[in-house]
């Protein structure tokens, strides 16, 4: 009898050695005469127990993890292969706390399926949302996404359905879906792990989208930092078409629909919207001036439906359950799931989707049992570079959209980066402002100049000169950038370092030389 | 765009080759950036005289292409080594030491960031964000990617990707 063993593919896993713990599990299995079918799935997000191996049994899948190449012949030895006790052996998978505690919607496939098997995607519920747009047609499915709920998971948080709406509304002609999959934020991968995991749940988002607006053709803007979702991802797109979801007639429909992958060149700015589209121009990332918005005039002039992969990968579910089953997860103005990254100093990081409502210090503690290093947690930066840096007084902050807002942080991609005391809130607000410069598209002069003049001022309050009026000098840069910048790269750089100011003061003093 | 190492000319053939990555793309809508990854992808790099081929078969001029070149981190304008290694240097990196890991990477290789070492075995580039943030520090060789990276385990890697520099 063949055993089915999975070991993830997910490029989180195979910077932990994945690939040789498969290719051991092989050779392995070969020795003792039995015979394996290695399945590769993505990754279930618990990267603390990565790679993490999962044996078919007649109990489920029962996953063993950490399994480093090291380990696999006492692991053989002691049964893997029947599900076998082991000091690595975690149990049924499905039953893990804290796999177990999530409420899974837009990762519901992640890690259980092979990513590029479209049977197991149809198997697992698998284009059922566009079947079912399909037949409702374009206006009621763009209600039904209105009536989700759903905002924009990239970041700025904008109504879903009302974007499409507006690109609905526009005189007839070309229309353009344009995924953005150019993650930027430090401690943000939900869209890597998709792309890697279940990228037909992207294609179908992306389809779904361009019947309801009356799209033909989309593109993904995928960033070049991520070859593995790359090659996932032109995989699944190939697949799709072969199968007759993308193509002419859309299964079988009146739809035309397909998709170009098209790869980033290493410009965070690119993730903006409008920076976005003029790289899929082929031009300089340079922002674009609003309005027009990107739905009224955006790709080559045409009205485009600009959306992050998760935004784009939850549009199948809400379709395929109905936008009542996704609003009733979630509160308030935050509706249906949010898939959280916990990175950075934490024992136990990773993906986490749950309704909105956990706490900062739930996310912390009960999934990331507190910080790596063992050391207090000081401090948390929640939406990437650009987002504001909280102090353990505000651990009770529920992370959703508008009690983030409330004091003046911003949920951003969901990204949380967890630091311990020994972090340096000076340094860190002068890398905000020096990686501001970096990425700098160079078209406002408070972005680009602002940028520069709070890095040096930063830098002499390190070394001692003139704290005081450089700090009021960093808070003036601060104001100015957050009024007139032209997007949000420098419109919200600001936010850690006035955050950082604020909650961690103690820090902003001059320092003994660095030897 | 990088100029830690001379550029060297291109011949006919190679010019051959970057008009023929042009004609393959010249018909997909703002074909630029493709062009120039297919180039990079090439050469190891964006030869300077590729610049104004480019622009004279897409109708654009030279300030333009090279605009685009400079513009983004990942083209480079000047040959890089036979590895290159990308160093994460984003928030959750610095979280779990990465500025020691850049500093370790640094002293080790001789170089800074942008910089290649005299071999030409190793170019050491910064990146921010690999999306290995929940493996921290991250650090990509080439496309192999390593999370969790100590600096015995950076030299490690150092030595592997060195190996094939033929010193």
């Amino acid at each position: 009898m063949t055993v089915n063993v999975w070991v993830p593919q997910d490029a989180g896993a195979l910077a932990l050695g994945a690939e040789a713990t498969a290719q051991k599990l092989l050779a392995a299995a070969q020795a003792t005469g039995t015979s394996i079918r290695l399945r590769r799935n993505g990754s279930r997000g618990l990267y603390w127990l990565e790679p993490l191996v999962e044996v078919e049994c007649a109990e489920g899948r029962i996953a063993y993890g950490p399994v480093t190449a090291r380990d696999v012949p006492s692991l053989i030895e002691k049964g893997l292969l029947k599900g076998g006790a082991h000091p690595l052996r975690l149990g049924p998978i499905d039953q893990h706390p804290w796999f177990k505690s999530q409420q899974r919607l837009t990762f519901a496939r992640v890690g259980q399926i092979d990513p590029l098997e479209l049977n197991d995607y149809l198997a697992q519920g698998g284009f059922r949302g566009l079947q079912r747009a399909l037949e409702i047609g374009g206006t009621a499915t763009v209600t039904e996404v209105v009536e989700s709920g759903l905002r924009g998971r990239g970041g700025a948080a904008f109504p879903t359905g009302i974007k499409w709406q507006t690109v609905l509304k526009q005189p007839p002609g070309q229309r353009y879906i344009a995924c953005n999959a150019d993650e930027g934020d430090s401690g943000t991968f939900s869209d890597r792990m998709l792309m890697e995991g279940d990228p037909f749940s992207v294609i179908e988002g992306m389809i779904i989208a361009g019947v309801a607006v009356g799209a033909t053709q989309g593109y993904i803007y995928l960033r070049v930092e991520y070859p593995h979702a790359h090659r996932t991802m032109a995989a699944a797109i190939t697949a799709a078409r072969k199968a007759g979801f993308l193509g002419d007639r859309v299964c079988g429909s009146k739809h035309a629909f397909d998709i170009e992958l098209r790869l980033g060149a290493g410009a965070y700015i690119c993730g903006e919207e409008t920076s976005m589209l003029e790289s899929l121009e082929g031009r300089r990332g340079e922002i674009r001036v609003r309005p027009p918005l990107p739905a009224e005039k955006g790709l080559f002039g045409a009205p485009t439906v600009v959306n992050n992969v998760v935004t784009l990968a939850t549009v199948p579910v809400v379709l395929a359950g109905g936008a009542a089953h996704y609003r009733d997860f979630g509160q308030a103005k935050s509706r249906g799931t949010l898939p959280l990254q916990l990175a950075g100093n934490v024992r136990r990081g990773g993906l986490i989707e749950r309704a909105f409502g956990l706490t900062v210090r739930e996310l912390l503690y009960d999934y990331g049992g507190g910080s790596a290093s063992g050391r207090p947690i000081r401090a948390v930066q929640i939406g990437g570079p650009l987002g504001a840096y909280l102090p353990e007084s505000q651990f009770d902050t529920p992370l959703e959209y508008e009690a983030l807002s409330a004091i003046g942080a911003m949920l951003g991609h969901g990204g949380v980066v967890a630091f311990d005391d020994t972090v340096d809130m000076l340094e860190m607000a002068k890398y905000a402002m020096e990686f501001c410069a970096i990425e700098s598209c160079g078209k406002c002069t408070p972005c680009r100049i602002g940028s520069v003049r709070g890095a040096e001022a930063l830098g002499n309050i390190s070394r001692g000169i003139n704290p005081q009026g450089n700090l009021a000098l960093v808070t003036e840069l601060c104001d100015t950038m957050l009024q007139a910048s032209l997007c949000g790269l420098g419109g919200m750089a600001p936010y850690p370092v006035l955050s950082a100011m604020k909650h961690f003061h103690e820090d902003f003093r001059p320092r003994a030389p660095a030897n | 765009m990088k100029t830690t190492a001379s550029t060297q000319a291109i011949g006919p053939a190679q010019k051959g080759e970057v008009l023929a990555i042009v004609a393959r793309h010249k018909d997909q809508p703002g074909p630029l950036i493709e062009i120039l990854h297919d180039v990079q992808r090439a050469f190891g790099y964006v030869p300077a005289e590729a610049v104004p081929l480019i622009a004279g078969a897409l109708n654009l001029s030279r300030a333009e292409v090279h605009g685009v070149v400079t513009f983004y981190h990942y083209f480079s304008g000047a040959p890089q080594g036979r590895s290159v290694l990308r160093l994460c240097r984003a928030e959750a990196c610095q979280s779990m030491n990465g500025r020691a890991l850049e500093r370790h990477a640094m002293k080790k290789l001789g170089i800074g960031f942008g910089e290649t070492t005299a071999d030409g075995g190793v170019t050491l580039e910064a990146v921010y964000c690999l999306g290995l943030c929940a493996c921290s520090p991250a650090a990509m060789i080439d496309e192999e990617v390593h999370g969790r990276v100590t600096p015995e385990r950076l030299d490690e890697l150092i030595q592997g990707a060195g190996a094939g520099a033929g010193k």
